[in-house]
């Protein structure tokens, strides 16, 4: 493991745990079939819940008569919109992540209308998943079939059938009195377009789509709901932020906060996707119907069917540039497939278009649609890889144009500490260019290429998350530790925490056993999602650690009977000042937890913030591939991954967020597509059909941690998981466009895609 | 009996998990799988795709690694299942394949790792030197969304060496 490190440019620390390889937390529970997924938990008179779903993309609800399905025997419970309580639009101004609970209620149970296939009508408890599935049939549903629209920008068209008749595009100019499917546009600009692109000597102007792609984790939905009379609710899901869950729940079902209390199971994959609620509104109001518990686990057909993918696109761009590689303009636009609801990630397309780089004369807008697809959720980097997809395309073409070696145009523009982004973020210390350099140096970048073969290169920008995070760290009175959060651990997080939380406390992570706290047992914790928890929960972490630190010290002070400032905290034990030297001997962290329950009582520490100080993170990307001109095939044969994370507090996982990324980005770029049939109905609702990489599809995927430390944060950490995924589409494309000598613009690049760019007869079964 | 009864036909089915007897009485169209769960409360076995694609539901039936999810109850009469929990010594101690994924880092959510491991237990019983194409080959038929494989082939490559000392 550690030669496979050896072309890290990492920085050289003193630091014991932090850093370091450490046995993982979580590895025996999952690999002896222990750990509690989100369906594993059974309760005393469970129920076994299933979801009506809509055959129709756009269609009104006439009826809904659940008569027989009620009157099966083993049946406890229906619901439709009717238990679902409705909730007025949000109103302008909208914050950057719009929650609308008019839509949440909507999606959760379909209202007045059907809006996509797989748009939940109904749903039923019963004693057996075999009885609730006969019930869901016996439930009769009339509709009125309505025209849908698939594509983003037919959608903004004057003729495109209306999802919303409520909605009236946000700021739009001229103002429109009709409703349309654009919910809104966000721009931004600065400088002088006109001007930038006079000076330019080359301007490249390009097209590209994408096709929505699914997060493709392997744990379907699931979750379990125990309502009591007196009101409270227990819920047991799947999910990257309990919290948040909690709240959208209290909110949207007229609970009190403090009686929902609900635990983080063990989660098999998110990326993104389960930052939000499906079933889980559902399994509460049938618990609280039946007086039951009630299990809601979604088929894979429902999870691609109803849960959110990320965002199909259009987009064009058009970039100038001077024979000397000074990029002079940029002008972008986008059009990303909301889906059924508004809520597209359009300002961190904004972002991402042009932030890599230092350029006077900019403008980006994002449209956000609907159109009738489940609603989008955001999928690692929201927004991010295809708006990152199409200005790598224009630079490396750009690049050929004026014969300038591609990193070397991206070094003359890159962006560095002081300079602003689009949305006004002033970079702090960033690594971009150190993350160019290690790339350029890599023998990957000059390796020889065989016949058939293409090299692609892009990098990405994320602006990670911070906000709120809390922690708790508890000493038990044998000396061992608790470290709690309230962030579920999807990439690491627990190996990360502990190895903060002992390298603050001097003490072996062995001693420490981390836990995700529920949402009864800590302050409120944001999601882990936007790489921001080993930023920010390990800031908790360590400010929790640092206060068990201080009541150590006062308790070894009052137990010394000096004052708490001669008493100072090193490698796990409480030390006198000098001036005791030989007078007073130094105790243990376990020798005081033995005698703080005999003194002042426990000890623990606490810490509840708001983060901020994040900063930019970058992360590039070379990827080889060889294109089979019989059929078209693209083999990835190469992957090198250099990203700036700050520091690596626990490597393995890094490298592992860095590899995971990486191939999604090759399933999205080659693969990955929702298909449709005329009447808008998704066909490939199963992993046979939509087809993600499997092993033999990629090729070992080399890793190099640059880190240049964040200055905010105590260990120096960015974050790490985001970033490969925002170059990984954008480099394997740029690899298939040099194997195959000609520009492709419409994601994924499947082999009769290939075959058409290269001029090839497509055989008929490949079509 | 249960109310699922007027649905479908109950058979008792007698087999081994784990070295150990069991009775169950099954519906028909019950699956492996959701036998292994829901019956057998052996929630290991995971279910992530129901039609034989993800390969997390995969256990040995008589040694041979099998979709349990497109595996009937009724169909592993008389057989020998072994799943993930059946893994380990009953003393603890960890099978070899299951020390190299948790000391390679050969998961991170880790739900697709039981059935990997199933996977891998039978095809390490007959290569037991295998290359990392014939490993990632070997694995093709898993999904793992979380890794990019590699941490998985070289734990795959780790146990293999290990179980070929103590042969």
């Amino acid at each position: 493991m550690n030669e496979k490190r050896k072309n890290s440019t990492r920085s050289g620390s003193n630091f014991k745990w932090v850093g370091e390889v450490t046995p993982r937390p979580d590895g025996v529970d999952k690999v002896t079939g222990r750990a509690r997924y989100g369906d594993d938990l059974k309760l005393p008179g469970m129920l076994h819940a299933r979801v009506l779903r809509s055959p129709h993309a756009h269609a009104k609800i006439v009826s809904i008569d659940t008569s027989k399905a009620s009157a099966l025997e083993g049946v406890k419970g229906v619901v439709t919109y009717r238990d679902i309580p409705d909730h007025p639009l949000a109103t302008p101004p909208y914050p950057p992540i719009i929650q609308d609970f008019h839509d949440l209620s909507r999606n959760v149970m379909a209202r007045d209308k059907v809006l996509y296939d797989g748009h939940a009508v109904a749903a039923v408890a019963a004693t057996s998943e075999a009885v609730a599935r006969e019930a869901i049939k016996l439930i009769q549903v009339k509709y009125e079939t309505l025209p849908h629209v698939l594509d983003p920008f037919e959608a903004t068209l004057s003729d495109a059938p209306i999802l919303h008749e409520y909605q009236f595009t946000e700021g739009a100019d001229p103002d429109t009195s009709k409703p349309s499917n654009t919910f809104r546009t966000l721009s931004g600009e600065r400088g002088n377009l006109v001007q930038g692109f006079s000076e330019a000597d080359v301007i490249i102007e390009r097209e590209f789509s994408s096709q929505p792609v699914h997060q493709g984790f392997i744990e379907p939905m699931a979750c379990v709901a125990s309502a009591s009379e007196d009101g409270s609710v227990e819920l047991w899901t799947s999910t990257q932020g309990h919290f948040v869950a909690r709240g959208l729940l209290s909110k949207l079902l007229n609970l009190e906060i403090s009686k929902l209390r609900v635990t983080a199971s063990e989660i098999g994959g998110g990326f993104g996707a389960k930052t939000t609620i499906y079933g889980e509104p559902v399994a509460i109001r049938l618990s609280q119907k039946t007086g039951r518990p009630v299990r809601m686990t979604f088929t894979r057909s429902e999870v691609f069917r109803a849960t959110g993918p990320a965002a199909g696109s259009r987009c064009r761009i058009k970039v100038g540039i001077k024979s000397d590689g000074t990029i002079t303009a940029g002008d972008a636009e986008i059009w990303y497939q909301a889906g059924a609801f508004k809520g597209a990630p359009v300002g961190r397309a904004l972002d991402t278009f042009f932030s890599p780089y230092n350029i006077k004369h900019i403008r980006a807008a994002a449209h956000d649609v609907c159109v009738n697809r489940p609603k989008v959720a955001a999928y690692r980097a929201p927004g991010a890889p295809m708006a990152t997809w199409a200005m790598e395309a224009v630079l490396n073409e750009a690049a050929d144009v004026i014969g300038i070696d591609p990193i070397d145009l991206r070094l003359r523009n890159a962006v560095k500490e002081g300079d602003t982004s689009l949305k006004g973020t002033k970079h702090g210390r960033i690594g971009l260019i150190e993350v160019l350099e290690a790339t350029k140096n890599h023998a990957h970048y000059t390796a020889p290429l065989g016949r058939n073969e293409g090299r692609g290169f892009a990098v990405g920008y994320w602006l990670h998350g911070g906000g709120l995070s809390s922690a708790s760290v508890i000493l038990q009175d044998d000396g061992t530790v608790n470290v709690a959060t309230g962030s579920p651990d999807i990439g690491g997080s627990r190996s990360s925490m502990r190895a903060m939380a002992a390298e603050e406390l001097g003490i072996d992570v062995k001693l420490i056993k981390p836990i995700i706290a529920d949402t009864g047992s800590l302050p409120y914790s944001y999601q882990t999602a936007g790489s921001r928890t080993t930023y920010a929960t390990g800031m908790a972490v360590v400010n929790a650690a640092r206060d068990v630190i201080d009541r150590l010290r006062a308790l070894a002070a009052t137990k010394w009977d000096i004052g708490v400032k001669d008493v100072r905290w090193d490698d796990g034990h409480a030390i006198p000042a000098d001036k005791y030297e030989g007078e007073i001997s130094p105790l243990s962290l376990k020798e005081l937890a033995e005698v703080a329950m005999k003194m002042g009582g426990a000890i623990a520490g606490h810490s509840e913030i708001n983060a901020s100080g994040q900063g930019a993170a970058f992360c590039a990307q070379l990827v080889d591939v060889c294109v089979d001109p019989e059929t078209g095939r693209v083999t990835p044969i190469r992957h090198t991954v250099i990203e700036d994370v700050g520091r690596a507090i626990s490597p393995d996982y890094v490298e592992g967020q860095m590899q995971g990324g990486a191939v999604q980005g090759i399933g999205w770029a080659l693969n990955e597509e929702y298909i449709y049939n005329e009447n808008a109905q998704l066909q490939n609702t199963g992993f046979l059909d939509y087809r993600m990489p499997v092993a033999s599809d990629v090729p070992m995927i080399d890793t190099v941690i640059v880190e240049v430390p964040n200055p905010n944060h105590p260990y120096g950490v960015r974050g790490v998981g985001e970033p490969p995924l925002v170059s990984a589409p954008a480099a394997v494309a740029n690899a298939v466009e040099n194997a195959i000598g000609t520009t492709m613009s419409h994601l994924p690049l499947t082999p009769p895609k290939i075959l058409r760019a290269i001029g090839e007869t497509i055989p008929e079964a490949a079509e | 009996m249960t109310d699922t009864e007027q649905i479908s036909t109950i058979s008792r089915v007698s087999l081994e998990v784990n070295g150990v007897s069991r009775e169950v009485e099954v519906e028909h169209r019950l699956t492996l799988a959701d036998c292994l769960r829901h019956k057998l409360n052996l929630t290991g076995t995971h279910i992530g795709c129901e039609h034989g694609a993800c390969g997390s539901c995969t256990v040995l039936v008589d040694k041979r690694a099998r979709r349990s999810c497109l595996t009937l109850a009724v169909q592993v009469e008389g057989a020998s299942i072994l799943t993930v929990e059946g893994l380990a010594e009953p003393n603890g101690d960890l099978h070899p394949l299951q020390t190299a994924f948790h000391n390679n880092h050969g998961l991170q959510c880790g739900f697709c790792t039981p059935g990997l491991l199933m996977t891998l237990m039978e095809f390490l019983s007959e290569n037991q030197d295998p290359t990392e194409d014939e490993v990632r080959e070997a694995i093709s038929g898993n999904l793992c969304r979380c890794t990019g494989y590699q941490s998985i082939v070289g734990s795959a490559i780790q146990a293999a060496s290990i179980l070929r000392q103590s042969r």
